[in-house]
């Protein structure tokens, strides 16, 4: 079976004026329908930019320079601009991780779904208003009809949030992108969304990328993992496995900084270091500067993505090793 | 609950009554459009009308003064009060109409120049530092005195020195708003090149836009009465406030009111414009509208 999202090798660089910055650099995944695939990393590690490349929104300086990206056995990249617009909010949606700011604020909300609606399926205002509001119905927003017609600034973040969802899934997207989709949302509230989102995204038989460096949001909603870390996946695997058998040192290390409340630690664990830069090619791993388990093999080797265990891929010369 | 229902519907009335300075402007502005539409029934007399022997008469408090003319006489007898009915004519219609050119030239270049950037940025906004550096009403005087003066080309002179004003801010505030979120959101929605201008771009810039529309009718009533005060703009009989101040600039030390009243007219007119320009705007931000 062919997957519903496909990425291979796919490198985003972007031009500056001191060389060129390789953001995304030979990354590879895959998402089936109904999946949920969680992008996991620091910032800076090239998440947003992957995503960006799969919406073909990537902004000046930034190209994609390499790779593929495969949608249903087409590949993205040889889509006209036209094309690659009808796709966008139709086929793949997109939640970001501004309520606040995501919507335009001189228009009622309502008029923001239907919007969609009447770009993609030429529904006239009626029935757009129709489906709109049943929209919002969906994502549990009480009252659907009132606030159709209310103004973003009414509304507090949760509510923008599920009104962004509503958008992104009035079309039914065979793929939602989730880029951070709870960051600016209260703690009480992140959980409600989650589960939104993810109720949806069954219904629907979504298939999902969940952006994030958030791990509690990845034990509860996600599949799959991809760790990256520089623009590169280090470790891409089940939730199962990543969580009980973390196989790269950066994962590991992303492990123990979450506070854990039934140890009774009084420091909470942090990464030494700061995220590569990611102007200069290094020759050997990326993480090995912050890595314990570093060796002089891994200043010089760049280590490839391997099988550690089933559909588990580690790319860490001493994987081994680091499982312990 | 059926009171709070009528208190949350605002009506535009209700607003305009709150606001003290808008209320005022719209008076003002209400008043001198009503003035120029009903001009040849509320004028007493023909404006172009002379009468030599009762020239220079002051207006009614003043000794010597005539009771048939309210605000006096010009140096060709002509009635004052007459004459200013008419002027707002031209006021009104150079006003609005060279801001109407203005502001559509200067909005759909300064729109091109923000969204698209390169080199239609470069193209346009060399071209608005050109026309910045010369002097508009070395410009302008050029332009008249190759087209010749009249009513439609004060307009599309006037309309066509001031577009830079429109271009640059709305250039500046297209930069703003592509980079914020929603517009981002709109376009992972798949909205075009065309829906995101004109959709999302531009009614978030209409605030600006009414500001600056009004402050320009204001420049722009204020340069008909500086063209046609130099002689450039409206010809004999048609009269224009400016044209009636230019008449009694030799006058002004013995008959002040020759040149005085249209020139209060202008002041007054101008001000009421720009008072309810800041009112528009502060009424078209929907965080005004339905306060809960």
């Amino acid at each position: 079976m062919s997957h519903l999202l496909e990425v291979n090798h796919l490198q985003t660089h972007f031009k500056t004026p001191d060389g060129i910055l390789r953001a995304v650099n030979g990354v590879s995944f895959t998402v089936d329908a109904g999946e949920t695939l969680a992008i996991v990393g620091e910032s800076g590690s090239g998440k947003s930019v992957t995503s960006m490349s799969i919406l073909g929104l990537v902004s000046d300086p930034g190209k994609v320079v390499g790779g593929e990206i495969l949608f249903e056995g087409k590949n993205l990249l040889r889509l006209t601009k036209k094309e690659y617009r009808n796709m966008r909010g139709k086929a793949i949606s997109v939640i970001f991780q501004e309520p606040m700011t995501s919507l335009n604020p001189i228009f009622t909300v309502g008029f923001q779904i239907s919007e969609v609606l009447r770009t993609h399926y030429k529904l006239n205002r009626k029935a757009a208003k129709q489906r709109a509001i049943e929209m919002l119905d969906t994502v549990g927003i009480a009252n659907a009809e009132k606030v159709y017609a209310r103004y973003p600034h009414q509304l507090s973040g949760g509510m923008r949030q599920r009104v962004m969802i509503a958008i992104a899934l009035v079309c039914q997207p065979k793929l939602l992108i989730a880029d951070e989709p709870t960051t600016a949302l209260d703690v009480t509230i992140q959980a409600q969304i989650l589960e939104l989102i993810q109720k949806l995204a069954k219904e629907q038989n979504t298939g999902v990328i969940l952006i994030t460096h958030d791990l509690g949001v990845v034990a509860e909603m996600a599949d799959k993992v991809a760790v990256m870390y520089g623009g590169e996946i280090v470790e891409h695997a089940s939730v199962e496995q990543i969580f009980h058998r973390p196989s790269h040192p950066y994962t590991q290390g992303l492990l123990a900084s979450l506070p854990k409340i039934h140890e009774d630690e009084q420091r909470l664990y942090s990464l030494p270091g700061t995220v590569p830069n990611l102007l200069e090619s290094s020759e050997g791993c990326t993480f090995a500067p912050r890595c314990k388990f570093a060796s002089e093999a891994c200043l010089q080797s760049k280590p490839r993505l391997a099988l550690q265990g089933e559909q588990h891929w580690v790319s860490c010369l001493k994987a081994e090793e680091v499982r312990g | 609950m059926e009171q709070q229902i009528k208190k949350r519907k605002t009506t535009l009335w209700s607003l305009l009554w709150n606001s003290k300075l808008g209320s005022l402007g719209a008076i003002i502005v209400l008043f001198v459009v009503l003035v120029a539409i009903f001009a040849p029934w509320i004028a007493p007399y023909d404006p172009a009308a002379l009468d030599p022997i009762k020239r220079l008469k002051p207006p009614f408090w003043m000794e010597g003064s005539l009771p048939e003319h309210l605000l006096g006489t010009d140096n060709l007898g002509r009635d004052i009060l007459s004459r200013l009915i008419y002027g707002s004519r031209v006021s009104l219609i150079v006003g609005v109409g060279a801001v109407l050119v203005s502001g559509l030239v200067g909005t759909l270049l300064g729109l091109l120049a923000g969204y698209y950037g390169k080199w239609s940025n470069i193209l346009i906004m060399r071209t608005a530092d050109a026309f910045h550096a010369i002097p508009s009403l070395l410009l302008m005087l050029v332009m008249l005195a190759v087209v010749g003066p009249g009513l439609t080309t004060l307009i599309f002179v006037i309309g066509l020195t001031n577009w830079v004003s429109y271009a640059r801010v709305v250039r500046g505030e297209v930069l703003s708003i592509k980079e914020r979120d929603f517009v981002r959101a709109a376009r992972a929605a798949g909205a075009s090149n065309a829906r995101m201008l004109f959709k999302h771009i531009l009614p978030n810039i209409m605030s600006t836009f009414i500001v600056l529309s009004g402050m320009n009718v204001a420049t722009t009533i204020l340069m008909e009465s500086s063209l046609s005060f130099l002689g450039l703009g409206i010809k004999p009989p048609d009269v224009s406030w400016g044209t009636m101040l230019s008449d009694g600039k030799q006058y002004i030390a013995t008959s002040w009111w020759v040149s005085t009243f249209p020139g209060l007219a202008i002041t007054i007119t101008v001000l009421g414009v720009i008072f309810l320009g800041d009112w528009l705007r502060d009424v078209l931000d929907p965080r005004m509208k339905a306060n809960d």
